[in-house]
């Protein structure tokens, strides 16, 4: 049996937290592989905290059981730190990925989690191209440098599928620069 | 429009809707209910897109929105709808009418739970309570099952030998709003599938005027009623005939069971819709650390198949039957189905009713895996038994 690569993501109502796990997931359909995305759906609320997973596999994904241990957490906004607990499910051979302006040993300590941490400032990537604080997009660009479970090609062409109707060119290509930045600056 | 065979993500509701405008329906009246409404939603895009003919009816309510159907139905167009929950409770004094009057109408169904307490998330307290609405019910497994559902049941709900109405079941939210990955066919190939409806008493047959819901007493009603009970045999042996034809489409199977493995197993668990999907899974990882057990997935509910479920239990230790309602005061639904079944087994299994996932309570692996162990040991009760519930 084909290992489920499986993702879970935080961030708050409204940051686009469910967009980003789409468009990881169709991406990689795109890619070849099987996907699942789907958000928790509580009361959803503007700033409320949130989550969305993600499941990637070679071979049909049969469960509809939520995400419990994930392999790659990936948390949008870095003050949900210490507010719940984003590592919940995860052993030392899992990855963490956080939009922070802070050091990854920074974040070890506050979150006491021992496996491998990256991090990269996908908000001011986000104010520099978008204008806006929009860490979303950016942070899926920082989670398939650290992981690879997409190429970037599909990723783009998803991005473009995605936002070109929705906002235009120009916002759209400043979304794909802003993924390229935090690609080349999650560390 | 021409579209070669492709694989796009899509949720159940947009592989839903999909299905819909490949059918190209000539009436749909629906009014919008979590987590339905996205079905609808997508459809009427389609509609002001002018990527289908439909007529679509914008009703003030799920009462009207069956009503809209029925009427259209009745003059030999293909009607559709979609609803849960609320939604099918306020169409219920109108779903009898759509069966007594032999409406062949599909209605995809987000399945939700009945309020109090107000819950929008799945559990099938909507559709249960509608089973003996003299409607046909399939129950789909995932986003895919559900695409391909709708062209079978439109074809099944339109045989000349059965002309029912058919809800097509999908779990709210769990299928209804995942993303997938859905293999959607050459939009030529399913209209010729469905072709068109050949409905032959209607109202707009002018050469052969009728009249139609006339009142029937003492006099008549039980044979009206009875001529339904023969139609719901008769869609059985149809279901099988569609799903051949249907089969020769998409190289996929549509018995009223999926038998996942089954051949050796010891004990087994039936259940339908989502949670088959992650019983699979959890089959899947016990039968690797060497335990004998099995899935009975149902798709096929109303009619419910006896014989195919007595032969498919035949020789099991256990059975757990896993479902998401309460039949309050009594055996839960399924439970009492299979139960029934099994009647004339010689040597009849031992049951476990485990009752899950009410208002939308996560169905975990493990949750499972504990069932399916408690089968192995013969830990089986006459008493119902439930899985993530706080005591």
């Amino acid at each position: 049996m084909d290992k489920i690569i499986e993702l879970r993501i935080h961030g708050r109502g409204g940051q686009g937290a469910k967009t980003a796990g789409q468009i990881i997931a169709e991406a990689a359909l795109d890619n070849g592989k099987h996907i699942q995305a789907f958000p928790e759906y509580g009361p959803e609320r503007t700033g409320a905290p949130m989550k969305t997973y993600v499941r990637i596999s070679n071979s049909e994904i049969k469960t509809y059981s939520p995400v419990i241990n994930p392999d790659i957490v990936m948390v949008i906004d870095p003050t949900l730190i210490g507010q719940i607990d984003v590592t919940s499910g995860m052993t030392d051979n899992d990855v963490l990925i956080v939009n922070t302006t802070r050091s990854s040993d920074k974040i070890k300590e506050k979150t006491g989690f021992n496996g491998k941490i990256y991090t990269v400032d996908a908000t001011e990537i986000s104010i520099n191209h978008l204008g806006k604080n929009l860490p979303n997009t950016p942070m899926i660009g920082a989670l398939i440098k650290v992981t690879g479970v997409v190429e970037m090609d599909f990723l783009i062409e998803r991005v473009k599928n995605t936002f070109l109707d929705k906002i235009g060119e120009e916002k759209t290509n400043a979304n794909i620069a802003s993924i390229k930045q935090a690609y080349e600056e999650v560390k | 429009m021409i579209m070669a065979e492709k694989i796009v993500p899509l949720t159940g509701n947009y592989a839903i809707a999909e299905a819909m405008r490949q059918i190209n329906p000539e009436v749909v009246a629906a009014y919008p209910i979590t987590p339905q409404s996205s079905i609808v939603e997508m459809f009427s895009q389609f509609v002001s897109d002018g990527k289908v003919d439909t007529e679509m009816v914008r009703v003030e309510s799920e009462h009207s929105a069956m009503s809209a159907v029925v009427g259209a139905s009745l003059t030999g167009v293909r009607a559709m709808t979609a609803t849960c929950s609320a939604g099918l409770a306020l169409m219920w004094e109108i779903a009898g009418v759509a069966s007594g009057l032999r409406c062949p109408i599909v209605m995809a169904i987000a399945n939700r739970a009945i309020s109090a307490p107000i819950n929008i998330h799945c559990d099938h307290s909507d559709t249960m309570g509608a089973r003996d609405l003299s409607w046909i019910q399939i129950y789909c497994e995932n986003a895919q099952e559900a695409y391909e559902t709708m062209f079978l049941a439109l074809k099944l709900a339109e045989h000349k030998d059965v002309q029912l109405p058919v809800m097509v079941c999908e779990d709210g939210f769990i299928t209804s709003h995942c993303v997938q990955n859905v293999k959607i066919y050459d939009d030529h190939v399913m209209r010729n599938f469905v072709g068109e409806r050949k409905s032959v008493d209607n109202l707009f047959n002018f050469e052969n005027p009728i009249a139609m819901g006339s009142i029937e007493l003492q006099d008549y009603y039980f044979e009206t009623k009875r001529q339904q009970q023969q139609a719901m045999s008769r869609a059985l042996k149809v279901y099988l005939e569609v799903g051949n034809e249907l089969s020769k489409v998409t190289g996929n199977d549509y018995g009223y069971v999926e038998s996942y493995k089954m051949d050796d197993a010891e004990v087994a668990i039936i259940t339908m819709s989502s949670s088959a999907g992650t019983t699979k899974t959890v089959v899947d990882r016990m039968r690797e650390e060497g335990k004998k057990v099995g899935l009975i997935k149902l798709r096929l509910y109303r009619p419910f198949p006896h014989g195919e479920i007595r032969r498919s239990f035949k020789g099991i230790k256990a059975i757990g039957v896993l479902e998401r309602a309460f039949a309050y005061g009594a055996n839960a639904p399924l439970l009492s189905d299979v139960k029934s079944a099994i009647y004339e087994l010689s040597e009849k299994p031992k049951l476990q009713s485990y009752v899950f996932g009410m208002g939308g309570r996560d169905l975990l692996e493990e949750h499972v895996e504990h069932a399916f162990n408690e089968l192995l040991a013969g830990k089986t009760v006459k008493e119902e038994k439930y899985l993530g519930l706080r005591e």
